[in-house]
């Protein structure tokens, strides 16, 4: 038996072999598929009641006379803000029902209308004073958001009363009850009741909260990045160096919470819940991410590069910055932006520094008490009201709209990086 | 690095200045109370020309050692409880200056032993819930000894249970629901035995180490904090009973259904009126000496006391609070504006 035989003998097992693994490996991509198929599924299917809003429609009145202002002189700020704006939406109800008398059942029929009515009525007239003592504005004013969860879903729990399933027959039957879709959920902030919450205030402390990691971590980590690949002697200093950034990167986050409460909060007296403050721990948390991402793309530059540059009279600084860096640029920037993916979606060291708070005034700016989106998840996933199942599953699917926003800029900058060099 | 110290340096220099003029309240705290407190919140900074207060939702023990670090601007006024405060963090209070607390008990909460709707109700009382869930009971032959808990199905527990699968799921240990649950339910359980009961004057540890342990063999589940998850879970598994608030028992009585407890099922009526035996009190706690260096404070105490926020129609009761009784209320609201010191004995 000459070798070409021995071969030829083996051979049919080798294929079998190579085909076993190919399937193993198709099977292991299915069912990362699957679990990924079946999530986005679970999610968006829970998701989908937030994105709608369920509306009634009322005439209020705004006459002199109900509005309780006096017809001889113009309202001003004062006489405006001392309506009762509640007793005018109540009397809106009151005038659709007029068969309902019972204190009981009156109750019952003022809780089919958010509580926040009110308020829409009183900026409504706010912005428009010349409707004053004119007809009735008829006007869509939100469901409660036990009603709206019964209107969309048709789930029935005791906080539906019998009365109210009649109210809201009777509702349809007239045409003064629509669905339509919910903008407040981009345009406003937290709110304890579900049919007023929003993502704004989440949205916006994300923003400044990644705006600090960014100018904190990005420079930092390029910086140290660069030094210890390029300029750094090798020596036990330097190595004690990596090895405590790369046992950073495995560091639990809780714990950059608790060294962001010692040194941020209790000795530089930064205020708690501030965006500044949640960025300082997240850029700590970021930075060995960066760090090592960036010196494995420098690493990867071809030396003949470099050596060209030094041979044609560059300084060393001059190769790193003219020659060095920009071929490593696409890799930096995946790093970076993975790192900054990462901070977006973690909560546990914001809770040590009080971000994880109820607030409802958008933040202006870093000094102000914010929230970020996976704190609101967290937040409404503990929520009792059944309505805030939906917008927990909605503000996972924005959240997991900008993870992946900010993975096709970083596919888009190493391509765009890659062409131009 | 050093323009970067220097920048962190003068920006927290900027930061202590502003956190000099703090104009919004801070509330920290129970995760219980957190939408209670948050509710209130909303309104006052609605109806009202204050900012609307930051509430944070830290746990009660937390809540406690951020409120006792110290008096001043850059610590919580305000902390929320599921449990009144203890000696020692009252203790810690003093010793960091905070000397003048006032207490106020806004209402209660029940906890709710519930399973799915598809099973059949089970009606407990807390003698069974201590001899299915402690970690050592009684020993079955009657004798005094406590052995590991042997008890496998709800009915070896109690004949007129069902033979199914002793399963429960519940919170782990840092949750103050599962303090409360050990304190009213296991406890009460445990009192029923006399020579348990007697132990506690002998030896107060060894008796509350009988009475607040629960079992770890299996049969108890610890879920997590989120009550929400535990009533998903109980809708896919019928032969498990769940433990958690009563608010969410209100919330989801389409699909769970709360156990009677010695003939009380969990209601509005039998948690207000405290016939039903697991219910616990909630309370928030004030520094009195925070409140007229903070704008809006005296507000929202009396926003919170309001009778439109706890009283019989009041908003906070749509939530799910237990109310207190007429009388109690009006203590509460002389206790609050006068501004009561706290003492513990």
């Amino acid at each position: 038996m000459n070798n070409t035989e021995i071969v030829k003998q083996g051979l049919k097992k080798r294929y079998a072999r190579e085909k076993r693994f190919q399937l193993y490996g198709k099977l292991a991509v299915l069912s990362g598929f699957v679990f990924l198929v079946i999530l986005l599924f679970d999610i968006t299917s829970k998701a989908w009641p937030a994105f709608s809003v369920t509306e009634i429609l009322l005439e209020i009145p705004v006459d002199h006379e109900s509005l309780g202002l006096s017809k001889d002189s113009e309202p001003n700020e004062e006489a405006l803000s001392g309506i009762n704006y509640a007793g005018l939406v109540k009397q809106a109800i009151r005038n659709v029902f007029p068969e309902v008398t019972k204190r009981q059942q009156k109750k019952l029929l003022y809780r089919l209308v958010s509580s926040g009515a009110e308020f829409e009525i009183k900026q409504m007239m706010g912005e428009n004073t010349d409707l004053i003592g004119g007809e009735p504005v008829s006007v869509w004013v939100k469901a409660d958001d036990d009603i709206d969860t019964y209107y969309k879903l048709e789930t029935v729990t005791s906080r539906v009363k019998g009365e109210q399933v009649r109210f809201i027959e009777k509702l349809k039957a007239e045409g003064r009850i629509q669905t339509s879709f919910n903008i407040d959920f981009f345009t406003t902030s937290d709110s304890r009741e579900p049919e007023q919450a929003g993502i704004r205030g989440a949205l916006v402390g994300s923003f400044w909260t990644l705006l600090v990691t960014l100018l904190v971590s990005l420079p930092v980590g390029i910086a140290a990045a660069i030094y210890l690949e390029e300029f750094a002697p090798q020596n036990k200093i330097t190595d004690f160096v990596e090895i405590n950034i790369n046992n950073l990167a495995a560091v639990p986050s809780i714990v950059f919470g608790l060294l962001g409460l010692a040194v941020f909060i209790s000795f530089f007296g930064l205020p708690r819940s501030a965006p500044l403050v949640g960025g300082l721990v997240l850029s700590l948390m970021t930075l060995p991410t960066i760090i090592i991402s960036s010196r494995a793309a420098i690493k990867s530059v071809p030396p003949s590069l470099k050596e060209a540059a030094l041979g044609l009279g560059a300084s060393h600084m001059q190769t790193v910055f003219h020659h060095v860096l920009p071929q490593a640029m696409p890799g930096v920037l995946t790093g970076a932006i993975i790192g900054m993916a990462q901070a977006l979606g973690e909560t546990a060291p914001l809770l040590m520094i009080g971000m994880v708070a109820f607030i409802v005034d958008v933040p202006g700016g870093i000094f102000d008490s914010a929230t970020v989106l996976p704190v609101q998840i967290f937040l409404w996933s503990d929520s009792p009201e059944r309505a805030f199942t939906a917008l927990t599953a909605a503000t996972i699917l924005v959240l997991l709209a900008f993870l992946t926003l900010m993975n096709a800029l970083a596919i888009f900058l190493r391509n765009y990086f890659e062409k131009k060099r | 690095m050093k323009l970067l110290l220097a920048t962190v340096v003068s920006v927290g220099m900027v930061a202590n200045l502003q956190a000099a003029g703090r104009d919004t309240i801070s509330v920290v705290g129970s995760s219980t109370v957190y939408p209670f407190a948050t509710v209130v919140a909303e309104k006052f900074g609605k109806k009202t020309s204050f900012n609307t207060p930051k509430i944070e939702s830290t746990g009660s023990g937390g809540g406690m050692k951020l409120f006792c670090s110290g008096l001043g601007l850059k610590f919580p006024d305000i902390t929320n409880a599921s449990r009144a405060m203890k000696k020692s963090e009252l203790d810690t209070c003093r010793n960091n200056g905070v000397t003048d607390i006032t207490e106020i008990h806004i209402g209660y909460d029940g906890i709710a032993i519930a399973n799915s709707n598809k099973a059949p109700l089970f009606k407990l009382t807390r003698k069974d819930l201590f001899l299915a869930l402690a970690r050592q009971v009684p020993n079955p032959d009657g004798s005094e000894a406590l052995v590991d808990n042997p008890y496998k199905t709800w009915q070896e527990v109690n004949d007129s249970l069902p033979a199914t699968k002793i399963e429960v799921l519940g919170p782990p240990p840092t949750s103050g629901t599962r303090d409360a649950f050990a304190e009213l339910a296991l406890e009460g359980g445990c009192q029923q035995f006399g020579w348990i009961k007697a132990m506690k004057k002998a030896d107060k540890k060894a008796y509350k180490s009988v009475c607040h342990s629960v079992r770890e063999d299996g049969p108890y589940i610890e879920v997590g904090e989120n009550d929400n998850l535990i009533v998903q879970k109980l809708e896919k598994n019928p032969n498990a009973l769940g433990i958690f608030g009563y608010s969410f028992l209100e919330q989801n009585d389409d699909k769970v259904q709360g156990s009677i407890i010695e003939n009380k099922s969990p209601e509005f009526e039998t948690i207000a009126d405290g016939s039903y035996p697991v219910s616990r009190p909630l309370f928030f706690y004030v520094k009195n000496a925070h409140k007229d260096s903070i704008p809006g404070m005296r507000a929202y105490l009396k926003e919170f006391t309001s009778e439109a926020a706890m009283g019989e129609d009041g908003y906070l009761l749509d939530k799910g609070l237990i109310p207190l009784s007429d009388s109690e209320r009006a203590a509460l609201r002389d206790n609050v504006m006068s501004g009561k010191k706290l003492v513990i004995k």
